[in-house]
């Protein structure tokens, strides 16, 4: 585990030498803008707009970090070949994913943090004061956080057995499907055939439930997030995280490096 | 691809290196650092990956503890792919193998091994000091323990002036440094190295054979692959030559390549033509403007002397003729290509 | 020295490139609007479809609509255009990306129910915004109040109207006022007192300001009308004691029947003219952009 734990610290380590941490710069420069745009624009639901905007921001830019650097994590290494000396020590394969994973996690994680402290700094500008409700933002951007890290897990699957390119397709797929999972169920019914309707609903348990995580509107409009909810979606992520991370463990232990 | 002969005048008499009964002296070691038993490795190839290449096939062969083993043959042979295959980097068809008696699929006795893999690519955006302790940690030193090692090591591979220079900034031949510094600063029983010298000068070269018999000194084994021939002939105690997947020949050195003196060769320079009774002599050598190179038999060294020295020629030197690796190392090419030659006819 | 004469070089070819694409830009937005190209267009107008590819952002897609559907209003009032076709589409995309977003409901509520030049003239999709609203938050009981408001101001159906402030009063959040508003309807219909009142909540419950400039204007006019209706049985009375009319203010407030010019709410005076009619001034900001002719009842 501690050796999981050094390879998760080193893919942090590379991240920010890779100057992936300056997608922040960007993000504070739209908080900018909008706190001050917003009082010209959108009088009277100013928090709203902010938090509606920022939380969609985190939202789309953790996606693009979680997607795009998730499929390089393992491919990186391999085309690279600094995977080879790295495997003659003693770690196992799944030891590596794992570390991977964290790393990234660990990325998301600080980066989710740092945008939702700009998101609170451009609400304080817009509002002069802090409100109890201000705490369900802080809830949408965690659950943001447990969606990334379902993406990153899916991403680090795929890219245990495909090109980059079909990676980042059927991770952005899966996401894309997992929004609509509610849909899906109800498939069936339209139909009217007995066989999909059975196999609707198996694909929409199977396949990952983001609508779970979206609690934009709720922040936007500070309407109260169960605790239980907190704790469900929590055990959520982490069962979805455990299978992908299950299932990239077989496959990668048994992958004949080039 | 047929590979070409190392020098255009080399001749190697096929009568003097025999291989064959060479070829089984594969005696199983009780206690071998390194056991290889019927080691086979297929790739699929072609359309739909349906046909199989055999890359490496019913590969036998020991390591033995405390010796300096090099792993020799031409380009694409499968050096590299029994190397792979001992860490674990892809796995076996069939065949077994064993590390200080653990199997290669127990990932644990990797802290006992030290891996060079070959072309050497590290992490870019770390230093040297930094890679160097990345990697230490895997072994559970203590920090003090990994920071006098990695001083130890960079100062031993000549790299302690680069140590805070990002390794994106290093040439070819300091990634091979690195690599030598990090594959042997845990200290491990056995050193397996792919390609050690490719890329280095000559200086970096000699420094490499003296990392590796430091090793064998301390009572370390070492495996290495190369192509370079005089390398493995100045280090090695044992080596096995691999062509076109097969073993071809192992054992020590002299053993393969015995010592026998097989001639002598004379080196003169004649300036002006020789009269007659020297001619059939003449006829025998090898010319190259002035200087003529002549293989006679031991016995009649002599004799050839006075012949020579009567007709004016100024003698430049006289030496054994020894068979060198390269010679059994060709010989051995030549037969797997006439051995290739025929299965193709075949069909197979 | 070559390469700083060949930045220099760069620099100011990349500085006459844009130059000439800003004077491009202008002479392309002269031609633009000299064929009255209106950028009057909605590209989705399907709200469900609209929902599907705004994935997770529909909250915050919402707020870009609603912002575009402020400013079209805005834009068609500046330039008294009273065509508002797409007003209906834009509220419509806007309450299904974000169900929730109240002052949507009301804006639509308000102006897509006014009559032209001030609205959009269709209190009928008002009405169906409404109901939408309401069926998405049924805690909020403003959108009661503002659906009797619609009745009672645009449709005069008073009985629905009355209706809607009965059901909103049960909101245990409502005002006590919308229970007595029922009632008052049903038995009156229609009065000065309850449409001030009316207008008057509205301009308290909003921070939008079109609403509030809408509301303001609205009971302003309807001081007017009362003023107007005061100062007509004044005039009336005038003419029935002293068989003429008044030759102007001044002489009534010289024999104390005024107290002094009678002003309309932006302080303008009213005019009297020869015919012995009390009228909006012409000069009053009020007058410049009517919102409907003052009713005298």
């Amino acid at each position: 585990m501690n050796r999981a734990g050094t390879v998760a610290w080193n893919t942090f380590r590379e991240a920010v030498r890779d100057r992936v941490l300056y997608n922040l710069v960007f993000f504070a420069l739209l908080m900018m803008a909008a706190a001050i745009l917003v009082g010209q624009i959108s009088i009277g639901i100013e928090s709203l707009v902010i938090v509606s905007l920022g939380l969609s921001a985190i939202s789309i830019i953790g996606l693009l970090m979680a997607v795009f650097i998730g499929v390089g994590l393992v491919y990186k290494e391999m085309d690279k070949r600094t995977l080879y000396a790295l495997l003659a020590k003693p770690i196992q394969r799944w030891e590596f994913l794992l570390g991977k994973f964290a790393g990234l996690l660990l990325t998301l994680t600080v980066n989710t943090a740092a945008m939702a402290l700009g998101l609170f700094a451009a609400l304080l500008y817009v509002r002069h004061s802090f409100e109890p409700s201000d705490a369900i933002v802080l809830i949408a951007a965690y659950f943001i956080l447990l969606k990334l890290a379902i993406i990153v897990a899916l991403a680090l699957l795929f890219s245990c057995f495909t090109t980059p390119l079909l990676a980042i397709l059927f991770t952005a797929g899966i996401y894309v499907t997992g929004l609509f999972v509610q849909d899906i169920r109800g498939f069936g019914n339209i139909t009217g055939s007995a066989a999909l309707d059975h196999l609707a609903v198996w694909v929409s348990y199977l396949l990952p439930n983001f609508e779970n995580f979206n609690a934009i509107a709720a922040a936007a409009h500070a309407q109260p997030i169960p605790g239980l909810l907190i704790a469900q979606n929590t055990l959520y992520a982490a069962v979805y995280c455990a299978i992908a991370l299950v299932a990239a463990s077989a496959i990668f232990s048994r992958r004949n490096l080039k | 691809m047929k590979p070409q002969p190392f020098h255009s005048d080399a001749h190697a008499p096929s009568h003097f290196i025999d291989a064959d009964d060479i070829l089984h002296k594969n005696v199983p070691m009780q206690d071998a650092a390194i056991e290889i038993e019927g080691l086979t490795k297929d790739y699929p190839v072609g359309f739909l990956l349906a046909k199989k290449r055999r890359s490496l096939d019913d590969l036998t062969m020991q390591v033995l503890p405390a010796e300096v083993f090099g792993f020799l043959g031409p380009n694409g042979a499968g050096k590299s792919t029994t190397i792979k295959l001992l860490m674990g980097l892809i796995f076996p068809t069939a065949g077994t193998a064993r590390i200080l008696g653990r199997p290669i699929s127990d990932v644990r006795m990797h802290k006992d091994i030290g891996y060079l893999p070959e072309q050497p690519y590290f992490y870019d955006y770390l230093t040297a000091a930094e890679l160097l302790d990345y990697f230490a940690r895997f072994h559970d030193l203590t920090a003090a323990d990994r920071r006098e090692r990695i001083d130890r090591m960079l100062k031993k591979v000549g790299l302690d002036g680069a140590r805070k220079i990002q390794l994106r900034k290093y040439s070819k031949g300091m990634l091979q440094r690195v690599g030598i510094a990090q594959a042997i600063l845990h200290d491990p029983q056995v050193v397996i190295l792919d390609e050690p010298m490719s890329g280095l000068d000559p200086i970096g070269r000699r420094e490499v054979r003296d990392i590796i018999l430091e090793l064998k000194c301390n009572g370390r084994t070492v495996m290495f692959s190369t192509h370079i021939l005089s390398d493995a002939e100045m280090i090695c105690d044992r080596v096995g030559v691999i062509v076109g997947g097969k073993l071809r020949g192992v054992g020590r050195l002299d053993e393969l390549v015995g010592v026998k003196v097989q001639g002598m060769e004379v080196l003169f320079e004649l300036s002006r033509e020789l009269p007659a009774i020297a001619n059939p002599l003449l006829q025998k050598a090898s010319r190259t403007g002035n200087r003529f190179r002549l293989e006679v038999p031991e016995e009649e060294l002599y004799s050839v002397m006075e012949k020579l020295r009567g007709a004016g020629a100024r003698i430049l030197s006289v030496t054994q003729l020894k068979p060198t690796l390269e010679d059994y190392f060709l010989h051995l090419i030549a037969a797997d290509q006439a051995q290739a030659s025929a299965v193709e006819v075949s069909g197979k | 020295m070559n390469g700083r004469r060949s930045i220099a070089a760069i620099l100011l070819f990349v500085m006459l490139g844009f130059t000439s694409a800003w004077r491009l830009q202008l002479g392309i937005d002269r031609q633009l609007t000299s064929i009255h190209q209106e950028k009057n267009d909605l590209l989705f107008r399907s709200g469900r479809l609209i929902k599907l590819l705004s994935l997770e952002y529909g909250t915050f897609l919402a707020d870009v609509y609603w912002t575009r559907a402020v400013q079209y209003y805005g834009d068609k009032r500046s330039r008294h255009d009273d065509n508002f076709e797409l007003l209906s589409p834009l509220l419509d995309l806007t309450t299904t990306l974000d169900p929730e977003l109240l002052v949507a409901y009301r804006f639509g509520g308000v102006f897509l129910a006014q009559a032209s030049p001030a609205g959009a003239g269709r209190p009928d999709l008002a009405v169906a915004l409404i109901r939408r609203g309401i069926a998405a938050n049924p805690d909020y009981w403003r959108l009661y109040e503002d659906l009797g408001f619609i009745y009672y101001w645009d449709l005069r159906d008073y009985h629905k109207a009355s209706e809607a402030f009965l059901e909103g009063s049960k909101n245990p959040h409502a005002l006590v006022w919308m229970k007595v508003m029922a009632a008052k309807i049903a038995q009156e219909g229609r009065s000065r007192e309850t449409s001030l009142f009316l207008w008057r909540q509205i301009y308290d419950s909003t921070q939008d300001p079109a609403m509030r400039e809408n509301a303001l204007h609205q009971m302003e006019m309807l001081k007017v009308e009362q003023d107007l209706e005061q100062l007509d049985e004044l005039l009336f009375e005038f003419e029935q004691r002293y068989a003429r009319l008044p030759s102007g203010w001044a002489e009534l407030v010289s024999m104390g029947i005024l107290a002094g010019n009678p002003v309309d709410p932006r302080r303008v005076p009213y005019v009297l003219d020869s015919s012995g009619k009390v009228r909006l001034s012409p000069a009053s900001p009020l007058a410049r952009n009517p919102l409907h002719t003052p009713s005298r009842q």
